[in-house]
């Protein structure tokens, strides 16, 4: 240190070094009660659910809970299938392929999020302009695929992570 | 404020005053001088502190037998409405208090926004009042979600929704705030903790917003300031006290009669469904008072830019006090503005009556008029107004126009003099 600077003197290395030893504390105090709030280990282990998803005939789609949201199993007939594929990709506000929202060889099966990417309402099955689900909140459009079309929604409907653990079991989370 | 310094009588009084001078604050709060000319459109703020006490003596009371877990909670309403000894008055008070309580409140805002209440020395007062009004929207809502029907459920997913709008972290702020991955049962746990702690929040912030009143003292209809305590002022007690009193009877058989007669007809008939996390209800809607803000949201086709939005309706109103450029406070005295004031109020009536209904056609063509009109009034309106318009002559004091009898004040003043 030159000795043209203002001189540092031993009470302002105290200041400084309590300040900063209390704000560390004060932060360590603080972020258990913040995270404290985030979902709990009870929360965390309902991240999985098994479903049988024998008895759903083509065309039919099921409703399962998980992680307290709704989750849509959809068998999609292949008529369904061929229109949500016809479908140009200019033509979707969040431009994502049908084959992309599937597993490859059980393109059958639409396994999504049932929860409006808008404001987190159930849209209803089989209603809106595009032959998929409707929103009736605030009245989000989407197609077969389960791709926003029109209304407020930013983004399509959210594919979960699951996988078939046999050909009619499959494992959400 | 008193003029001369108090001195309780009996010497056990004064020995206790010299060591907490609560009866100084008594004496204060007594003699306080308050603007002869006060309107009934004065009388809410003593409404609104009863709305509050009403509210929190009901609500220890309605806790004693509610339960916040997701599955008792319905069944705990029940409960109450049906076995606790009259339970079913003491929650009807406390769902229609809050609607009473925002009819208050709304009317104690507009009183402020025609009278000019906001406007220097008076901008703190306002502005702890916003944030009052503030809390309230939170109390209120988080006490929609206590009972955990259907229109409690997917109020709180809605509304709890709103943050996930939020670029980046907002997933991570909506599931922080739900303690799960969707709204669920530590959702209506901590909801319930925070609608019980933010009453007496309020009731701090009402200290303040009180105290910050009783410094430059109350505005009145004409607007101006007190010229002669003497002859422009009467002693708060009896004077105001009395006329409050009258005030509040009246409001209280409106509000026995929303208790009494039809303790359902502001609430949703779909909050006597339990909570269905499967189903939403076919139409959603946010409490009466909530509408406005609703209709504004969904007026925007975008998601974040509608939060965004709804937002910025409440916060404008923080920086009111300065958006206003005209120097005389009472609408009274101010022939242009007075005209969009009263656009203001038909505008945000209007806001409410769309927010109610489905957000398409016509609706939605008006939510977005009214909308548009809401920002232009307080952004362009107001500023504009304020500087251009001719503002009629005021009083020299608050005693001239009762003095003389007349609405023309004989002593009338030119605005470009010192108000």
């Amino acid at each position: 240190m030159s000795k043209e600077e203002k001189k540092v003197n031993r009470r302002d290395f105290l200041f400084t070094a309590s300040y900063t030893v209390g704000a560390v504390g004060v932060g360590a105090v603080i972020w258990p009660m913040i995270d404290q709030m985030n979902p709990d280990k009870a929360q965390q282990a309902l991240a999985t659910t098994e479903v049988d998803i024998s008895s759903i005939e083509p065309g039919k789609s099921i409703t399962v809970l998980w992680r307290g949201k709704p989750v849509f199993l959809k068998r999609r007939t292949s008529a369904e299938i061929a229109e949500a594929r016809a479908v140009k990709l200019d033509d979707l506000p969040d431009p994502q392929k049908d084959e992309d929202r599937v597993k490859e060889g059980k393109d059958e099966w639409l396994v999504m999020l049932g929860v409006c990417t808008h404001l987190g309402c159930v849209p209803l099955k089989d209603k809106g302009d595009f032959n998929g689900w409707f929103c009736p909140c605030h009245g989000s459009h989407y197609d077969v695929s389960g791709r926003i079309r029109k209304g407020p929604a930013p983004t399509n409907m959210e594919i979960p992570k699951f996988e078939f653990v046999d050909s009619n079991t499959i494992k959400i989370g | 404020m008193s003029e001369h310094e108090y001195v309780p009588k009996s010497k056990a009084a004064k020995w206790f005053n010299d060591r907490l001078p609560l009866l100084t604050l008594g004496a204060h709060l007594t003699d306080y001088p308050t603007p002869k000319n006060l309107n009934y459109w004065w009388t809410f703020g003593g409404i609104l502190t009863f709305c509050l006490i009403t509210q929190i003596v009901t609500g220890i009371v309605l806790a004693m037998h509610y339960v916040a877990h997701a599955d008792l909670a319905f069944a705990s309403v029940e409960h109450i409405m049906r076995d606790v000894n009259y339970g079913w008055l003491i929650r009807y008070i406390h769902s229609n208090g809050a609607s009473m309580f925002f009819l208050a409140v709304y009317i104690h805002i507009f009183r402020s926004l025609f009278y000019g209440s906001y406007k220097s020395p008076r901008e703190v007062i306002w502005i702890i009042g916003l944030m009052i009004y503030l809390l309230m929207m939170a109390a209120a809502f988080m006490g929609y979600v206590l009972p955990w029907g259907q229109m409690s459920f997917w109020g709180a997913t809605v509304i709890t929704n709103l943050f996930s709008a939020i670029p980046l972290v907002g997933d991570s702020i909506t599931t922080w705030l739900w303690g799960a991955y969707s709204v669920d049962n530590p959702t209506l746990n901590r909801f319930f903790s925070l609608h019980y702690l933010i009453p007496f929040l309020i009731l701090g912030l009402v200290v303040l917003h009180i105290w910050a009143l009783h410094v430059p003292g109350n505005n009145n209809p004409v607007g101006i300031d007190i010229k002669k305590p003497s002859k422009d002022t009467v002693p708060f007690h009896p004077y105001i006290t009395v006329k409050d009193a009258f005030a509040l009877l009246v409001f209280m058989i409106i509000f026995a009669g929303f208790v009494f007669f039809t303790p359902n007809v502001l609430g949703h008939s779909d909050n006597y469904i339990p909570a269905n996390p499967l189903v939403t209800p076919a139409h959603i809607v946010p409490e009466w008072y909530l509408l406005p803000f609703y209709a504004i949201l969904r007026s925007v086709p975008d998601k974040l830019g509608g939060v965004i939005l709804m937002f910025s309706a409440i916060f404008i109103l923080f920086v009111l006090p300065w958006l206003d450029t005209s120097k005389v406070r009472s609408a009274v005295f101010r022939p242009i503005y007075r005209q969009f004031f009263w656009i203001l109020v038909i505008d945000v009536l209007m806001l409410g009556y769309v927010g109610a209904m489905p957000a398409e056609g016509i609706y939605l063509v008006l939510a977005r008029v009214g909308t548009i009109y809401y920002f232009l009034h307080f952004i362009v309106v107001m500023p504009v107004v304020g500087y251009l318009e001719k503002t009629d002559p005021i009083p020299m004091s608050i005693s001239e126009p009762v003095l003389t009898g007349g609405s023309e004040p004989s002593l009338a003043r030119k605005v470009n003099d010192k108000v």
